[in-house]
């Protein structure tokens, strides 16, 4: 496919670019848009490696694992970036992945073990409201509160996925009580993030889920200091999100360079004014100004990979069950 | 038993409609074929079914019942407004749909305007979330879509029988019954299966203003078994109980729909003697101004908090807005093409086959025809190389039931009254398409190739699946600007489309209209 009519086409248009060898990442919408990181990344990569990178989005984290599926072994990425824990043990179990063989000095608050699967950036879920509202200090003071919230639909949406994870992480078996306890707090679920954001923006509820890196945003880019994430005592759960090498990719060794370039400071500074996650290596100038202000929960939270496959459909019901009623 | 004669051949029309059903059937068998092992029907299914036609009955006869009050109150008006309400009336269908969401909830919302005065008067904010909210938004999308196509039979009556009505002195009984009600029962099923395709498959309406799980359509089950779950089996088996649903729809709707039309007239410009009386005028301004509030005051919210960001947009949105216009003209072309010739076989009694498939790519999942061509391009070509003409094709035929809801009974006027004449006159074929049926069916083709352009200007389709970060369209671009906290560039992007859509449904419909109706 790689030599497919159209690519020679193009190829045989330009001789210039003939002489490069291309490498093609596949990720989420929101990296390649003009305001993510996709820009930056893809023009300090490019300024070392003599090549040209693509950038391909393709929905968001699970539909870009589908997208994977779909295409298989013949797939033309050489590289998939934006797959989060709570998918990687999917992604490994179809085999199309390759070892990455990254080595990086992480800042992550958990260790990294995974060989297929390398991480580029972090943050916590959370819940943001309005820095003058009394806010509730766990789940099960939120849920005897009449705060409002607006969630997202984990069958749809990645943080909404988090929240079922978060919960489960956090209380087990108790995870069902907690959402009957949620249940007439939800103020409405949200098919993503956006519908869930703008909903909380006009008004409609108190706190919505997001990042604990959200008021970064507000407080550095919109210099408005009104947004804050509620820390809650039982800790946050994590969202790490990982890139991998395609085993079919034809320019493995590209793909290899690019994830070491991943881990390195060029790649690392982008992050957290462009993604507004922590990056999973603290770069040698540090984190902008602004970040410092934001809330260090006492525990992070997280299942690992096997872990979270496993409970996935359970909590699902379980969440299902408890605010269907 | 021979049949008659006709003027021109119904052939393109069967193939038309042999194209379209191929595209929806094909791209279902492409994903059933590539699905394993799938989960079946179960329990969960049945309760997202009942919500799914529970919500979308209601929302069907609420949206029509409504449309037809105001249809009638647009009909024998004459106002100075009445040409802008008619063609604002496009506008709600043509959002992307979490900008109208959000429009929507700053008005009806917890801290809506609405809500907001009642506080202020000491009430209870008002509770949108639910089956009601669900209902609710459904009318704003459908209402407008309702009114023009029942609003059309209106206007499809001839001015003659109005005038023999009055020199008859028919009162408005007499004139409901002749007139009124014969024009309905032939218009009303049609829209009636329209309207309940479109809100079989909603998904983040549903989901969003019915406040949880609760509200969990056939389309969101679709969409997890996608990408929670990776089954394409179990993707593919939900697809087709949608599909099954408005077949039958569809079905019911002809049978039900009373096939005689009202005959032609001489074309002269309409006017109207009756609902004169003061309370037939009373009534008719509260139905206009009631549905205008309804209408205007979400739009106007979509307005109001886009100005501001229309400054803020970056080169890469009207690169996507160019893209998208691009996009809808190629989608319009595409569509009359299908259209026509498949009204024109409608109109000749050929099968009815052809108009259920017409009404098919309404149910059809935008996810299973997207990943279904994707299966069946990928072997063959980069699908990224063809996002634009998919995303042109899907949208032209998500835009076909409107177009032949638009469109048949007009070319079956035009048959009737001109079939028989022209062929006497020996004008079968092209001399037939260009000086008769073409001419006469100008208005109704500007407006399906108006609303046939807004809505692919609006749609986000199957492009999320193909695109590549260069050709974004304009409801992708809101959607990515979005997902990167910038709201209120997001507004300023949907106000764009908003503009660009009704800027294209306004030149398409008013081209077709020019000096027809005064």
């Amino acid at each position: 496919m790689k030599y497919s009519v159209f690519a020679a086409a193009v190829l045989s248009a330009s001789a210039a670019y003939a002489e490069k060898p291309e490498l093609t990442v596949y990720t989420y919408d929101s990296f390649v848009s003009d305001w993510g990181p996709g820009p930056a990344v893809e023009k300090a990569f490019e300024a070392q490696c003599g090549c040209d990178l693509k950038l391909v989005g393709a929905g968001d984290g699970a539909a870009l694992l589908a997208r994977v599926k779909l295409e298989g072994a013949r797939s033309e990425a050489d590289v998939v970036l934006g797959l989060d824990t709570n998918l990687t043990a999917a992604a490994a179990a179809t085999g199309l992945f390759a070892e990455h063989g990254v080595t990086a000095d992480y800042s992550l608050p958990v260790t990294w073990k995974d060989a297929t699967f390398a991480p580029y950036d972090w943050g916590y879920f959370a819940f943001v409201h309005n820095v003058d509202a009394a806010v509730p200090a766990d789940f099960k003071a939120l849920g005897a509160s009449d705060m409002k919230i607006v969630i997202q639909d984990p069958r749809s949406s990645t943080p909404g996925l988090g929240l079922l994870m978060w919960v489960k992480a956090a209380y087990g078996d108790e995870a069902p009580a907690i959402w009957a306890g949620l249940a007439d707090n939800v103020v409405t679920v949200t098919k993503g993030w956006s519908e869930a954001y703008g909903l909380f923006l006009e008004g409609e509820a108190d706190m919505v889920l997001s990042y604990t890196t959200s008021p970064a945003y507000h407080l550095i880019a919109e210099e408005d200091g009104s947004k804050a994430a509620a820390a809650f005592d039982e800790g946050h759960y994590m969202q790490v999100e990982v890139a991998g090498i395609l085993a079919g990719s034809d320019q493995p060794e590209l793909a290899q360079d690019f994830m070491q370039f991943m881990v390195s400071d060029a790649f690392q500074s982008i992050i957290p004014t462009t993604n507004w996650m922590y990056p999973s290596v603290t770069p040698a100038g540090g984190l902008p100004e602004g970040f410092e202000t934001m809330i260090t929960p006492a525990k992070s939270l997280l299942l690992s990979a096997d872990e979270a496959a496993a409970v996935r459909d359970g909590a699902l019901d379980e969440w299902l069950d408890a605010l269907s009623q | 038993m021979a049949r008659r004669a006709q003027p021109i051949s119904a052939l393109p029309g069967a193939g038309a409609a042999l194209i379209v059903a191929a595209l929806i059937l094909g791209t279902l068998a492409a994903v059933a074929l590539r699905a394993e092992a799938g989960r079946g029907f179960g329990g969960s299914d049945w309760a997202a079914l009942r919500f799914t036609l529970t919500q979308a009955v209601l929302s069907a006869v609420l949206s029509v019942g409504l449309a037809i009050g105001l249809a009638r109150a647009l009909a024998r008006r004459r106002f100075w407004a009445r040409t802008a309400l008619i063609a604002f009336l496009g506008a709600p269908f043509i959002l992307p749909v979490i900008v109208a969401i959000l429009g929507l909830l700053t008005v009806f919302g917890r801290a809506g305007w609405i809500s907001q005065i009642l506080m202020g008067l000491g009430l209870e904010p008002l509770q949108i979330y639910g089956l009601h909210g669900v209902v609710l938004a459904h009318v704003f999308f459908n209402l407008p879509l309702a009114t023009r196509l029942i609003l059309q039979g209106w206007q499809e009556i001839p001015t003659e029988r109005f005038r023999l009505a009055a020199q008859l002195k028919a009162g408005p009984g007499a004139m409901w019954q002749l007139l009124e009600a014969p024009m309905l029962r032939r218009v009303v099923p049609g829209a009636l299966a329209v309207v309940f395709a479109i809100c079989l498959s909603s998904f983040a309406v549903a989901l969003t203003l019915g406040g949880g799980p609760r509200a969990t359509t056939i389309e969101l089950a679709i969409y997890q078994a996608f990408r929670f779950d990776f089954d394409l089996g179990r993707a593919a088996l939900l697809s087709a109980v949608q599909l099954g649903l408005t077949g039958i729809a569809g079905f019911v709707a002809l049978r039900v729909s009373d096939g005689d039309g009202v005959g032609a007239g001489l074309d002269r410009a309409l006017r109207r003697w009756d609902g004169e009386a003061p309370l037939a005028r009373c009534l008719d301004v509260a139905w206009i101004t009631l549905a205008a509030l309804f209408l205007i005051l979400p739009l106007s919210a979509v307005v109001v908090s886009g100005i501001s960001g229309l400054f803020l947009l970056k080169a890469s949105v009207w690169m996507a807005a160019l893209t998208s216009v691009l996009v809808a003209g190629l989608s319009t072309l595409l569509l009359l093409l299908l259209a026509l010739p498949m009204a024109a076989a409608v109109a000749m009694g050929r099968s009815a086959l052809i108009e259920v498939a017409g009404i098919l790519g309404l149910a059809a999942s935008p996810l299973v025809i997207g990943t279904g061509l994707f299966i069946v391009i990928y072997p063959f070509v980069d699908p990224f190389s063809l996002a634009l003409p998919v995303t042109a094709l899907v949208n032209a035929v998500m835009a076909l039931p409107f177009a032949l809801r638009i469109l048949v009974p007009r070319a079956r006027e035009v048959m009737m009254r001109y079939g028989r004449l022209s062929l006497s006159l020996n004008m079968a074929g092209m001399p037939f398409l260009w000086r008769v049926f073409l001419p006469r069916m100008r208005a109704q083709i500007g407006f399906a190739a108006g609303l046939g352009a807004a809505l692919s200007m609006g749609d986000l389709g199957v492009i999320t699946l193909f695109a590549d970060p260069e050709v974004a369209t304009l409801p992708l671009q809101v959607y990515r600007l979005m997902g990167a906290y910038q709201m209120e560039a997001a507004a300023g992007a949907a106000l764009l489309l908003l503009i660009l859509s009704m800027g294209a449904f306004w030149i398409l419909d008013r081209g077709g209209r020019w000096h027809a109706e005064a």
